[in-house]
């Protein structure tokens, strides 16, 4: 219980890096999560994240996963509304915003500016997630079949997560 | 912005008479059968395919003010689509409904792991998938980039983001401030390079 401020704290202020998708507020997630508030393992957050990719729905709901981890169901609860709310409100104000900003140049530069830096920013997550989670050559493999198989066919991703997820209790004891 | 017909009768599709418990329910079956990630892909299925609640423009313009705020694709998308479809209410009530199975699944999978996270086979498992993972989100965004990364200034702009956050360390708020700002400043109005042919119209039109 002793936990909830700091929860609530870590995901909101996570939640407002989340430029373009969940992968670029990792880095910061992981300094957070496990070094300063040690409320996970290294391994545990790659693990919880992970999960979070076999989840329908938004895959950053992994953050209620953390916080059941770490406070039981409020505490998962308490993670999901400090990730979604705060910044749900903020799209909620700029959607209604936007239509009077159609003639104003700079909302164009900015979309620009920003969509190009989210990629980027999503990229160096995923280098971040993938120096913990990428461990001996089969991950390696497994990592690259997949890359491959979901640039070359519209196969629905969740085969290639599940099926990892099979190869890796067999081969990854 | 030809078929001026068409496209006036689609102009204003938020007209469509969508009742509450409809909207949370459509958005509450994407979020339980949005399985792989790409749960944008699906919301564009549903909600301009099969509901036709929206044309592909709106879609466009929706996903590309999700894109610009922080927040995810998928529950920012929900959030306009439910606000122009029934205002503050349709909003609340598209983002409870995408995101409650996320929630249950990820709530039980914390029980699950508190239970197991000792024992071995979860923990091969969750590697395998992490891998697999990696596979995906690299493929995700290695897609995003061939569509939307166009010219040097794109690449240094993204390998400078990737240098602030891998290299230097500097965490996201410094790297959009200092990139980002630079990036926009760099695709200030009047230099950007080739302006959509629709603002081009507006601009021309301006003139008059």
């Amino acid at each position: 219980m002793d936990q909830i401020p700091a929860l609530i704290r870590v995901f909101s202020y996570l939640s407002l890096l989340t430029i373009g998708g969940g992968m670029a507020a990792f880095p910061e997630m992981k300094v957070l999560v496990v070094h300063s508030h040690h409320w996970l393992t290294e391994e545990q957050l790659i693990h919880v994240y992970s999960t979070g990719q076999m989840s329908p729905g938004p895959n950053m709901m992994m953050v209620a996963e953390i916080g059941q981890i770490v406070s039981g169901p409020f505490g998962a609860l308490v993670c999901a509304l400090a990730f979604f709310v705060p910044t749900g409100i903020l799209t909620f104000g700029v959607g209604r915003l936007w239509r009077r900003l159609q003639g104003w140049p700079w909302r164009d530069s900015i979309q620009k500016g920003l969509g190009t830096v989210a990629i980027g920013l999503a990229i160096g997550g995923l280098i971040t997630f993938g120096k913990s989670a990428i461990t001996g050559w089969i991950p390696v493999l497994l990592a690259l079949v997949t890359f491959v198989a979901l640039n070359r066919s519209k196969v629905n991703p969740i085969w290639f997560i599940l099926g990892s997820g099979v190869i890796g209790v067999f081969a990854l004891r | 912005m030809g078929e001026t017909a068409a496209g006036a009768a689609k102009a204003a599709p938020a007209k469509v008479k969508v009742s509450l418990l409809e909207l949370f329910l459509v958005f509450l079956k994407i979020g339980a059968i949005s399985f792989g990630g790409g749960v944008v892909a699906y919301l564009r299925n549903t909600l301009v395919r099969e509901k036709k609640w929206f044309d592909d423009d709106e879609f466009l313009e929706m996903t590309s003010i999700s894109n610009t705020l922080p927040g995810l694709n998928a529950t920012n998308i929900a959030i306009l689509a439910g606000d122009r479809l029934v205002g503050t209410m349709g909003a609340s009530l598209a983002l409870l409904g995408i995101c409650l199975p996320a929630f249950i699944f990820m709530t039980a999978a914390g029980v699950a792991y508190s239970d197991a996270h000792a024992r071995p086979y979860a923990t091969a498992g969750l590697r395998g998938v992490a891998a697999a993972a990696v596979g995906l989100l690299a493929s995700t965004w290695f897609q995003i980039g061939k569509k939307s990364l166009k010219g040097v200034y794109d690449a240094l702009f993204v390998l400078a983001a990737v240098m602030g956050i891998n290299y230097f360390k500097l965490g996201v708020p410094v790297v959009l401030l200092v990139v980002g700002g630079v990036a926009i400043i760099t695709y200030r109005p009047h230099v950007k390079p080739e302006p959509p042919a629709e603002e081009e119209d507006q601009w021309i039109r301006s003139l008059h």
